[in-house]
């Protein structure tokens, strides 16, 4: 079982992230979980959202307390001693932020893959929502299913135009990183 | 056909599944998603039905009951604080016997204002003469949901569903919405006898004195008791419909010699259900999975016990000044048995507080503590720190 934890703060897509990542490990056959952990809900509070993959049915409901991977989609968030919490050792850390891979691993002391995702989201999408592009990035990066999944997932909730757009995001989002460095994490 | 749903969203499409006539509701975190994608599907030409936007949680069950009374399937659905409002209809809505639906998104009370989980909400109205059934996942909660408008019809008793808030209901996983062809052959059509109709004239809810007072409420308690058979019938016939079971009265599941069991409601279920199959324990253990509280099945929880020595009651609320109240409930229920386990009890995951695998082990070591209830995962160190 695959555990992933993401950290955002409330209006960046966070359960939604949570939701599509799950959705899309379902596409491809496997089981999933995704929920979120609210704190008071309103934008700008830090949500904090889990999801589980695995090939059989999932049946625990507590907290994610030691993820293989996380997902912060901002980078403020770092700042707090909770975000990194728990991390399972070699886990992946991937961060939306405009500096490189090799600024936040010197800044923070440990191994960090960033992505502009923000950017990315605002050029394409027209929204500064990094939640595709993070996600994009993620499956490449770890190759634990193709980006056509996230795809489909996507369409369960938009179409036409928008719909669009985000594929295009998410292709351009999957070159940002290299894929399959977090192969072997995933299949620890 | 599984799909990728929220509980919420699931619920949603169980509930117009059953072909509700009318559905009123007020939102109430985590409740709201439920209400919001019924009144999605109504916008999307999905669902026929008389949604109605009230102002507050009491017009909310009001609504519900006058439907009932008029001859309508009526759902409605709340949590906490809402649950409270509802208080004084819920006690009608049983009094004149109307087969309601409604889904309690099971949350804290405040004050402290807490919108997580626990099960003071459903707890602080276990008198008001409701069917009470929890659920222990979401596709429990699916199949309890459609099964609770075939058992409400049947006893003319409404029946409060009740699934974990956020735990269940925020939940995204894969589930199944059985066909609307397979809840079409499950429940009939309503049809109500006692519908009030100018032709027939009747009244419900009237003045009964002293004359007659202790009959309604003799009544009304065999009309609960009763309602044991209705649970288990209506649930084995889903089983042999879909081939799922959402639980009957209760489950038992473990090693038949164990001497060591644990009783719990809601989605710790699920959890300790993992627990029980996957985690390495000295102790070998039962998990007796509590679906149905009201009626409490004396009965069966009885033949669940036998042979226990100890029996954890694992409490979701507590009854300040007392103690767990599920854990009274078991004691009274078991007490005469002929070799009635020692009992102890427990309340965990208050407000939201997360129970991990971990806490299955650790409640196995409960029977060898000091006894007398407590909260479990308290953390004494925080006591000089409540805000």
């Amino acid at each position: 079982m695959i555990e992933v934890r993401i950290h955002g703060r409330g209006g960046q897509g966070n359960v939604v992230a949570a939701y599509l990542l799950a959705t899309a490990a379902f596409e491809t056959g496997q089981h999933c979980q995704a929920f979120p952990s609210f704190g008071a809900e309103r934008r700008g509070a830090p949500v904090t959202a889990y999801v589980r993959i695995a090939a059989q049915p999932i049946r625990r409901r507590c907290q994610v307390a030691n993820p293989a991977f996380l997902l912060v989609q901002d980078a403020g968030l770092l700042h707090i001693p909770s975000t990194l919490e728990g991390l399972k050792p070699g886990g992946g850390i991937l961060v939306n932020s405009p500096h490189s891979s090799t600024e936040l691993t010197e800044e923070y002391g440990r191994p960090m893959v960033a992505v502009p995702a923000t950017a990315l989201a605002q050029d394409i999408l027209g929204r500064p929502v990094p939640n595709v592009a993070l996600l994009s990035a993620f499956l490449a990066l770890t190759g634990m299913m193709p980006a056509s999944a996230l795809v489909k997932a996507l369409a369960h909730r938009f179409k036409g135009d928008v719909l669009e757009r985000n594929t295009r995001l998410i292709e351009a989002a999957t070159t940002q990183v290299i894929a399959g460095a977090w192969q072997e994490v995933a299949h620890a | 056909m599984l799909e990728a749903l929220e509980g919420s969203a699931a619920i949603a499409r169980a509930v117009a599944r059953c072909r509700p006539g009318v559905v009123a509701a007020y939102p109430i975190t985590p409740q709201t998603h439920i209400v919001e994608n019924i009144s999605k599907l109504v916008a999307d030409g999905k669902l026929q039905t008389e949604l109605v936007s009230v102002e507050s949680e009491f017009s909310a069950a009001s609504v519900a009951l006058g439907a009932s009374a008029a001859g309508s399937r009526a759902y409605t659905a709340s949590s906490s604080q809402g649950i409270l409002l509802m208080t004084e209809v819920l006690f009608n809505i049983s009094g004149m016997r109307l087969p309601v639906v409604l889904t309690c998104a099971n949350r804290a009370i405040g004050a402290p204002i807490n919108i997580w989980n626990d099960h003071s909400d459903s707890m602080a109205v276990r008198d008001c003469g409701w069917i009470q059934l929890h659920c222990a996942d979401n596709q429990e909660a699916i199949d309890t949901s459609i099964q609770a408008f075939r058992i409400a019809e049947a006893t003319e008793l409404p029946v409060m569903v009740c699934m974990d808030g956020f735990i269940l209901t925020h939940t995204l996983e894969p589930l199944e919405i059985p066909d609307q062809d397979v809840v079409d052959r499950y429940l009939p059509p309503f049809r109500f006898d006692r519908m009030l109709d100018p032709k027939n004239p009747l009244s419900l809810g009237t003045l009964v004195g002293p004359e007659y007072f202790s009959e309604t409420r003799h009544l009304a308690h065999q009309a609960l008791m009763a309602a044991t058979s209705t649970i288990v019938d209506t649930d084995r016939e889903w089983q042999t419909l879909t081939g799922r079971s959402a639980g009957g009265l209760l489950t038992v599941e473990g090693p038949e010699n164990a001497k060591i069991g644990v009783l719990a409601m809601g989605s710790v279920v699920s959890t300790f259900r993992e627990a029980l199959d996957t985690l390495k324990t000295r102790k070998k253990a039962k998990l007796i999975n509590l679906r149905a509280f009201r009626p409490l099945p004396d009965q069966a929880l009885r033949e669940a016990c036998a042979g226990l020595s100890d029996l954890v009651v694992v409490d979701r609320a507590l009854s300040p000044g007392f103690g767990g109240i599920l854990g009274g409930e078991i004691k009274a229920a078991l007490s005469g048995m002929a070799k009635m386990p020692r009992i102890h009890n427990v309340a965990i995951g208050l407000g939201g507080r997360d129970v991990p695998l971990e806490m299955w082990p650790r409640l196995l070591d409960v029977p060898t503590e000091d006894g007398g209830f407590r909260i479990l995962d308290l953390e004494p160190a925080k006591l000089g720190e409540v805000p």
